[in-house]
């Protein structure tokens, strides 16, 4: 191993040379530069002045920057944010509490028809969300549950339940069967194991899959459009489609929204940005 | 340098642990495990069976909004199927449905691929870079919908601003007011958004090529682009496979990038079947034609499915 390891270290040392790497992070920082910009434009946006907004020509940095819009926006959205804030934690509740026994059961107590349950979480996941919305939304007008942050709970919670499943297996399936053998061994029930072996042990899915709940469930438009039609109960993503709708001209308000309803992703990658490239890279998805 | 070189063989090699061998036999520990996993099974059949049975069963039905009033809702057969295909704008959502998501695809795959290779060399900061490009597929797509209709904007947008001065177009372009540009503009702003996890998929698929195929190529006088085209390309052909019909299943069913931007305009120019199955049902309240709109996508969904397990079998028992 140690021939392979010193040529490919003299192979690395002479093809990035530290000029190189310069030039590298550099290109890289440009890249980021234009994948981020929509951002950047709309955090300068939230700030400038609506007068400054429609000239001709575009000012680049919000110089004389005023906090207008985030004041109207916190007043005209507020209430959304807090809807979203619900739901969203609901649905994380919901998520943990079908997901976690259910992984357990699959990948230490190898219940029966488990491929098949696994397989259906898989295609699951391939379902049209049109599809579900229009189901969804009639089943919740003949059960009375249109406008119910419940509904919101419930239908977000098909968009999380896959993929924490499926997550938290692949985490459970690496804890080692002697450690649960013991603590079973010991008397403890198999609700007890899991509680006290298994979660603490496989920490990092639980994590990765409550981020990922809350953040799918925060996200949600075609739900929260399809089974809110009071404005009073929508949820922060309908609060700015409807906002631009009606107010168009005001870019610097509906900015400052977005970028409020932005905060909860921002935090979580500053937060837990391991958790989150662990989430991306064991297969996340999003509509 | 050696410890990385080590530590990336042992994440190779250190693939999901074996699943031990424990064998089981008092019927009450398997009932245990019914138990746990009985919640899964009720809410896959009333949260994915359901919908999806309500949804082939409403596609013959005559479903309209007087049916929430009346309870009734008459079976009308295939009448809902034909009147959808029969619609002036079937053809063209169809065709939009088409070139968007193979628009979306080939330009997210490459740039996805472009952006992968490149961040697979180590530099200073490479890798806080390569994670702040996720920020965008992190966002709600509703955010960044409207940040883009903010760029995009006839008038004050930033995009026709820059283009002007660099005199790439005469005019303004109104990309999303003109039933010729709309399209384009939201196929431009979901390849944005797709580009993050295409990169994020093949980096991974990129960390597990043994750099020593790379050392033997250099050693044998293999140029940049050989190497990519005779090793990078094969071996990572099924990490692409996964991530193509992945994304086409995405892609298919996009629905909040379209909605923000144009809501499918103007004059049905940026439609897609799946913005399409949502203005038959929510717009019109033709719940019945959504319905049937909607099972399409079902199909077409069935069929990539198909590819993806097909794509993803060996993986899969690789990892059992």
């Amino acid at each position: 191993m140690s021939a392979t390891t010193h040529r490919r270290a003299a192979g690395r040392a002479a093809g990035t040379g530290r000029a190189t790497g310069g030039a590298y992070t550099a290109v890289a920082l440009l890249i980021l530069a234009v994948m981020l910009f929509p951002l950047y434009w709309m955090l300068n946006a939230s700030l400038l002045p609506s007068t400054e907004l429609v000239r001709h020509a575009p000012t680049w940095f919000p110089v004389h920057g005023t906090l207008q819009g985030y004041r109207r926006a916190l007043s005209t959205q507020g209430s959304h944010l807090l809807i979203s804030l619900g739901v969203s934690a609901g649905t994380v509740v919901l998520v943990l509490l079908i997901a976690v026994p259910a992984a357990y059961g699959l990948a230490q107590l190898r219940a029966p028809g488990g491929r098949l349950l696994t397989f259906a979480f898989l295609v699951a996941q391939m379902i049209p969300g049109v599809v579900m919305a229009n189901s969804f939304y009639t089943a919740a007008n003949r059960l009375g549950l249109l406008d119910s942050p419940l509904a919101l709970v419930l239908a977000d919670s098909t968009l999380c339940v896959p993929f924490a499943v499926l997550i938290l297996q692949a985490s459970m399936r690496g804890v080692p069967a002697e450690l649960s053998e013991a603590a079973l061994l010991d008397g403890a029930s198999k609700l007890r194991t899991l509680l006290s072996v298994i979660l603490p042990v496989s920490r990092n899915a639980v994590v990765t899959a409550s981020l990922f709940s809350f953040l799918f469930a925060w996200a949600d438009f075609l739900f929260a459009v399809t089974l809110t039609t009071r404005d009073d109960r929508a949820p922060v993503t309908v609060g700015i489609y409807r906002f631009i709708g009606a107010h168009l001209s005001d870019w610097n308000s509906v900015m400052a929204t977005g970028i409020i309803a932005s905060l909860p992703a921002a935090v979580l990658l500053v937060v837990a940005q391991r958790y989150v490239a662990a989430g991306v890279t064991s297969g996340a998805v999003k509509d | 340098m050696s410890i990385t070189v080590q530590g990336r063989q042992a994440a190779t090699t250190a693939a999901p642990a074996p699943p031990g061998g424990r064998s089981r036999g008092p019927a009450r520990v398997r009932w245990a495990a019914v138990a746990f996993v009985a919640p899964a099974w009720l809410y896959v059949a009333g949260f994915y069976l359901y919908p999806l049975a309500s949804s082939i069963r409403m596609g013959f039905q005559d479903y309209t909004v007087s049916s929430f009033y009346t309870g009734v809702a008459p079976y009308v057969g295939w009448d809902n199927y034909s009147k959808v295909l029969h619609d002036g704008h079937f053809g063209e959502t169809v065709l939009n449905t088409v070139l968007f998501t193979a628009g979306s695809l080939a330009f997210q795959f490459a740039i996805g691929l472009a952006l992968a290779v490149f961040f697979s060399r180590r530099f200073p900061l490479g890798g806080p870079l390569r994670s702040l490009l996720l920020v965008p597929w992190l966002l709600p797509l509703v955010v960044s919908g409207t940040a883009w209709r903010w760029i995009l904007d006839t008038d004050s947008g930033v995009l026709n601003h820059v283009l002007l001065n660099v005199h790439l177009i005469a005019h303004p372009v109104p990309w999303l007011a003109s039933t010729h540009d709309s399209l384009t503009a939201v196929t431009l702003v979901n390849i944005w958004v797709g580009i993050p996890f295409n990169m994020v998929i093949l980096y991974g698929g990129l960390q597990s090529i043994p750099g020593e195929l790379y050392e033997a190529a250099s050693l044998d006088g293999a140029g940049g682009w050989q190497r990519f085209r005779h090793i990078t390309l094969p071996l990572l052909r099924p990490v692409t496979a996964v991530v193509l019909t992945l994304g086409l299943i995405y892609t298919v069913k996009v629905f909040d990038v379209i909605m923000i931007l144009t809501q499918g305009g103007p004059a049905g120019s940026s439609q897609t079947l799946t913005t399409f199955a949502y203005n038959l049902s929510f717009q019109q309240l033709e719940f019945g034609r959504g319905a049937a709109v909607g099972n399409l996508l079902i199909g077409v969904a069935v069929v990539f499915a198909v590819v993806y397990l097909r794509a993803t079998r060996e993986q899969r028992q690789a990892g059992r």
